[in-house]
């Protein structure tokens, strides 16, 4: 599904990632963790072809991601949804609307799934939101709108960068059993977050694979947490 | 991503909600449907311009081309005589189609504008004109004036060279002068409509990201902004072609009449060019918002 090789991603200066190899098997739950900066962000914006590795091979579904054209990389989006950590709408676009933007984008009728929108938007307790616009909610709302327009298009594979950072214990694991039911229907997952009680709660119900950033290298963290 | 069929297919076809994509922008739309205007009223006149001073440079290259004179001034008893054997002179010249010698009413009429209707022609010295039409090939000037002087002392050949190749290199200067100030109307639409989509793609970056994000190709975003952008340019420069025309429609119409004048404005068939106007402003925006996107969206992965 998602194929790191030997992978090194440096910022001008330094390397901020090196020689990471790692494997996300479709089906699979993975958690990244790590202190902040340590490059978590960076790791995800390179499964989703936002980056290109300065050395070794990124493979998404199958290809390498030097060898997508921008076409294909805008494909492989429709097929990779991505909760960002600062989450950005069209503020100008109603909130359903905005969920919908997956949909819009790559030509489906946002019509013929307004029974699954709605749903969804039930899901994310954001039903009674529909027609605000995103500057008006709050940011645990936000993270909410976030998570459903990733999953609208029943992405194969689901990565969220600190989805539960601005929202409460509650609504966490609301979300957190959103993704892990997402998972159990066959979607890859990727969640990177500091919380470990996040993991701690994921680990009762999924088979979760904890990567822990440090030293610039990607560890497999036991399942001692 | 090039401005290709499909791509003129989904500007002509639309999509309400590609459109709904990109927040509306009130002021700056209206001043690119103003500048677009502005171009436009600027570039009929242009036109029209063109035209006159092709129609000008037509005439006075071809028309007067064909068409000498001769003077003939002797004293008054000769006057006949000589007349008579330069038309004979003129009807053995090869290249010439036809000579007459004009009437008393004829160079009475062409006088009067200078002095008067009722001017005593028999009274005065007026030398006889004869009018010299040529043939495709036309005649040897100089071959013909030798044979004048030695055969009909008093008769002086014009053909008009002297005044009139100034005129047409002037005619024709003008023409290229409009050609060149429609050029420039469309470089200026072009850099008016990349300034306003650069202005546009920037403040939208954010909406840009969100929806490179979400996985729209580079095709439907540029879409979004090239369809705005040629619909202004399209509907403003109709706007302003449409004042431009009735402008010049307004002008006083020079006197066509002696084929010697013209104004600065459509005849006949040239009436159709001012409406190629907003169409060619329209792919002009295309294409200038089509490279602005693609330079703003190859900056974003």
């Amino acid at each position: 599904m998602i194929d790191l090789e030997n992978v090194a991603y440096s910022y001008g200066g330094g390397e901020l990632l090196s020689d990471i190899s790692v494997k996300l098997a479709p089906g699979s739950f993975h958690f990244l963790t790590g202190p902040s900066g340590a490059g978590k962000t960076t790791f995800l914006k390179l499964c989703y072809g936002a980056l290109l590795p300065t050395a070794g091979h990124v493979r998404l579904f199958g290809a390498d991601v030097r060898t997508l054209d921008r076409d294909d990389v805008a494909q492989v989006r429709r097929k990779v949804g991505v909760v960002h950590q600062d989450v950005q709408f069209l503020d100008h676009l109603p909130v359903a609307d905005n969920i919908a933007l997956p949909l819009t984008v790559s030509g489906k009728a946002a019509d013929a799934h307004s029974a699954d929108l709605s749903e969804l938007m039930q899901w994310v307790g954001l039903s009674d939101r529909a027609a605000s616009l995103p500057p008006e909610l709050s940011g645990g709302e936000r993270q909410r709108a976030a998570v459903a327009r990733a999953v609208i298009m029943s992405p194969d594979v689901v990565l969220a960068d600190e989805p539960t950072g601005n929202i409460d214990w509650e609504m966490s694991q609301r979300i957190l059993k959103l993704l892990v039911e997402l998972n159990k229907m066959g979607k890859t997952v990727l969640i990177a977050t500091h919380d470990l009680s996040l993991i701690r709660s994921a680990k009762a119900e999924v088979q979760a694979r904890v990567l822990r950033i440090s030293n610039r290298r990607i560890q497999l963290a036991g399942a001692d947490l | 991503m090039r401005p290709d069929l499909t791509l003129l297919q989904g500007l002509i076809a639309g999509d309400r909600q590609a459109d709904r994509i990109v927040p509306p922008s009130g002021f700056t739309a209206q001043l690119t449907l103003f500048a677009a205007g502005a171009m436009a009223f600027l570039a009929v006149f242009a036109l029209a311009l063109s035209f006159a001073a092709g129609r000008l440079a037509e005439r006075w290259g071809d028309e007067l081309a064909r068409t000498s004179t001769i003077r003939i001034v002797a004293p008054a008893g000769q006057a006949a005589a000589q007349t008579e054997a330069a038309l004979a002179v003129l009807s053995t010249t090869a290249g010439v189609k036809e000579a007459r010698a004009l009437t008393d009413e004829e160079q009475k009429a062409l006088l009067a504008p200078w002095f008067g209707a009722d001017l005593p022609l028999d009274a005065l010295p007026v030398p006889r004109l004869i009018e010299v039409i040529e043939a495709e090939d036309g005649f040897d000037a100089n071959g013909l004036r030798l044979r004048l002087s030695a055969e009909v002392p008093g008769a002086f050949l014009d053909d008009h060279t002297r005044w009139r190749a100034p005129l047409v290199d002037a005619a024709s200067r003008l023409r290229l002068l409009g050609w060149l100030s429609l050029a420039l109307i469309a470089t200026a639409v072009a850099a008016m409509v990349t300034l306003a989509a650069n202005a546009a793609l920037a403040a939208n970056a954010q909406v840009i990201a969100v929806l490179r994000l979400v996985g729209a190709t580079d095709r439907y975003i540029a879409q979004a902004f090239i369809r705005r952008f040629t619909l202004r340019a399209l509907l403003g420069s109709m706007v302003g072609m449409i004042l431009g025309v009735f402008a010049i429609l307004l002008l006083p119409s020079a006197d066509d009449a002696n084929g010697f004048l013209t104004g600065p404005g459509f005849q006949g068939a040239s009436w159709i060019a001012p409406f190629f106007i907003p169409v060619l402003s329209a792919g002009v925006a295309l294409l200038a918002t089509a490279f602005a996107s693609r330079r703003a969206l190859e900056a974003l992965r």
